[in-house]
């Protein structure tokens, strides 16, 4: 190996590797307590969990970066637990990845070939951002190969691809209408590999950390839903755990983020939350280190973890501009223009029916005033066809 | 009073509609008008100023409690009506409601040219509904269809239930829940429309006919002039085939039509 980054032989288990590091007994049990929670696990979970660190090697990984922003790293990085971010990153062996290695040119590019031609079959394969496929990928290159090549021969040799945030699950802003670089997501281009999808811009620092986890663990996918999300996750709502919910069933909503209801902390229902269509954790977990998450500081759910989210919009609208009827238009105002229109026309109909109705009365006996002469004439009724 | 002084008129009493298709005419009003308001209200509650607490109130969970009660009275209420189009007599048959013959095809026009266009004044009599009618509530079956697979799309999270779980492959197909519940909150806007029109027009084809189709749907009597009844039935309106134990009775086919 002529890189410094592949040295290590005999690999080291991920647990010696902890321990090298000082990471205490205790710490390290804490710790795997605490993803067997986050799984949903019985108690012997954890037991699980500690020998499979304690035993197994390290996974290679790696962790690729095309159409983002960074913000899944980001995410993970401020892992409410330093030692999550710590093992996995540093431990399991990330062997590439475009923000956070010191090699550079063409020294990083040789360390992804040669892990993908050492480890192949082996190594674990991160996607972080969407594939752009118009004008042959030239949107996004990175090391004078295209994303969509990249993914492509990264991919071939991959055990398990784990898509981080919307842009690899699902596009992102950059696949918003109308898509100008044909941001497209990883599970649309490859379609022979087990993927798993952590949803969310960005996903839950604990959720990546624990998907990694039972990666590492069990050797095999967690449980996915049918769009690939592990389901101990994104089974529910984030509308299902949001501590506001008393109010929405209670029909307590804010109306303006400034009005009393807003200060009472009533539900963000009619300020546009997308609580009640979006499946993520935020409401159990919270963000950085348990502290918050949107709803709690005052701000409705955007749905981040949906795909489409940004074509939603407005954000701070339950009722959403209608496809097809230009921007700004809802549902409500078309409706209203439509029925309008037929009461309308109704209307109208009604008027020009009695223009024409007069013409019909006398047509059947004792309809005009005629019938009732005493002396009839020989008049006969108009006949119908 | 003087007795009237031309040739009578001759109307028959035709029993159209049986009492499930009424009943199924007015469950399906009154679900569609609770779902119209709730569904409303779901989509645009109300904000109340009130100092009370949560605990205290649930209004907002019984409006959707009752939609979701009245969606499976809907739903029932719908299949019930697929189950009478095959058993029910040839007005509510299954057959009238697609434009599958030429004559249907050639009414569907003349019911347009005398009702929008008013280009003639020699209306459309059928015992039925006419063929334009039938076809457009062809179209509210199918909005129907939507608003059930949609509805219990998006209502499947929230429940453990059988018969929810059975759409949840409809949120895939509209991209996302959201946008599912963006359309089932468009169609209802529809059957508001919908609603406009159906009854306006029940008004004017009683107003301009006088065959009682306004009180058809209570009592299931239509009125019509036997002659006009004879040429419906050579007409051959029903396209279906007559059972054929029952021989039709045959009135003298008109010389020519056109
Ligand atoms: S704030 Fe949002 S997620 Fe919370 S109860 Fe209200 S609608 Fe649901």
């Amino acid at each position: 190996m002529n890189s410094p980054v592949l040295a290590p032989a005999p690999v080291p288990t991920v647990y010696e590797q902890m321990a090298s590091r000082g990471v205490s007994r205790r710490d390290f049990l804490k710790f795997c307590t605490w993803m067997g929670a986050y799984h949903g696990l019985e108690n012997d979970g954890t037991a699980q969990i500690a020998r499979a660190i304690e035993t197994k090697r390290r996974i290679p990984v790696v962790w690729l970066h095309f159409q983002e922003c960074t913000c899944c790293s980001e995410s993970f990085l401020r892992s409410s637990h330093p030692i999550v971010a710590d093992i996995l990153l540093d431990k399991i062996s990330l062997d590439y990845t475009e923000t956070l290695q010191a090699a550079a040119g063409h020294q990083a590019e040789e360390i992804l070939q040669d892990v993908i031609t050492r480890h192949k079959g082996e190594y674990l394969m991160l996607v972080e951002g969407s594939v752009p496929l118009a004008a042959d990928g030239c949107y996004c290159v990175v090391g004078g190969k295209s994303a969509l090549d990249t993914v492509r021969e990264v991919a071939a040799g991959a055990k398990a691809i784990v898509a981080w945030g919307n842009c690899a699950c699902s596009g992102c802003v950059q696949a918003a209408n109308p898509n100008p670089t044909g941001a497209t997501p990883v599970h649309a281009i490859i379609k022979d590999k087990p993927i798993v999808n952590v949803q969310g811009c960005p996903p839950i620092a604990e959720v990546m950390a624990g998907v990694l986890v039972h990666l590492l663990t069990f050797d095999r996918l967690p449980q996915l839903d049918s769009l690939g999300r592990p389901k101990a996750f994104y089974s529910r709502r984030v509308h299902d755990t949001c501590y506001r919910r008393p109010n929405y069933d209670a029909g307590l909503f804010v109306e303006t983020f400034d009005d009393e209801n807003a200060r009472k902390g009533y539900c963000l229902y009619r300020v546009g939350c997308r609580g009640p269509s979006t499946y993520n954790a935020c409401g159990t977990m919270r963000w950085n280190n348990g502290t918050s998450f949107p709803i709690q500081s005052g701000h409705p759910c955007l749905g981040c973890s949906e795909a489409k989210f940004w074509d939603n919009g407005p954000f701070y609208q339950r009722l959403t501009n209608f496809p097809g009827f230009g921007i700004e238009s809802t549902a409500d105002q078309i409706g209203l223009g439509v029925a309008a229109l037929a009461a309308g026309g109704a209307l109208a109909h009604a008027v020009l029916t009695n223009v024409r109705k007069r013409h019909d009365i006398g047509e059947q006996p004792g309809e005009s005033p005629a019938d009732l002469d005493p002396n009839p004439t020989a008049s006969e009724p108009p006949q119908k066809p | 009073m003087n007795p009237p002084r031309h040739v009578s008129h001759d109307y028959a009493r035709v029993y159209v509609w049986e009492q499930p298709v009424r009943w199924f005419h007015w469950i399906n009003a009154a679900t569609i008008v609770v779902l119209g308001v709730t569904g409303w209200l779901i989509a645009k509650p109300p904000v109340f100023l009130v100092s009370t607490e949560a605990s205290f109130n649930d209004w907002f969970g019984q409006v959707r409690f009752i939609h979701f009660v009245a969606a499976y009275v809907f739903t029932a209420n719908f299949a019930f009506r697929l189950y009478w189009s095959f058993a029910g007599n040839k007005y509510a048959h299954w057959r009238n409601f697609f434009p599958l013959t030429a004559r249907q095809i050639r009414q569907i026009g003349e019911v347009l040219r005398v009702d929008i266009l008013q280009s003639t004044r020699e209306a459309v009599h059928t015992l039925g509904h006419n063929s334009m009618a039938y076809f457009t509530y062809a179209g509210t079956g199918l909005l129907t269809v939507f608003q059930i697979v949609s509805g219990f799309a998006l209502y499947a999270p929230m429940s453990d239930a059988w018969l929810p779980a059975l759409f949840t492959w409809a949120t895939p197909l509209l991209g996302d829940e959201f946008s599912l519940r963006t359309f089932h909150y468009a169609v209802m806007w529809a059957f508001t429309v919908f609603t406009i029109i159906h009854v306006y027009l029940v008004f004017y084809h009683d107003y301009v006919e006088g065959h009682g189709v306004l009180s058809s749907m209570v009592g299931g009597w239509k009125f019509m002039e036997k002659k006009q009844i004879a040429s419906e039935e050579t007409a051959g309106l029903s396209p279906y085939p007559k059972p054929r134990s029952r021989v039709p009775v045959a009135p003298p086919r008109p010389a020519k039509t056109g």
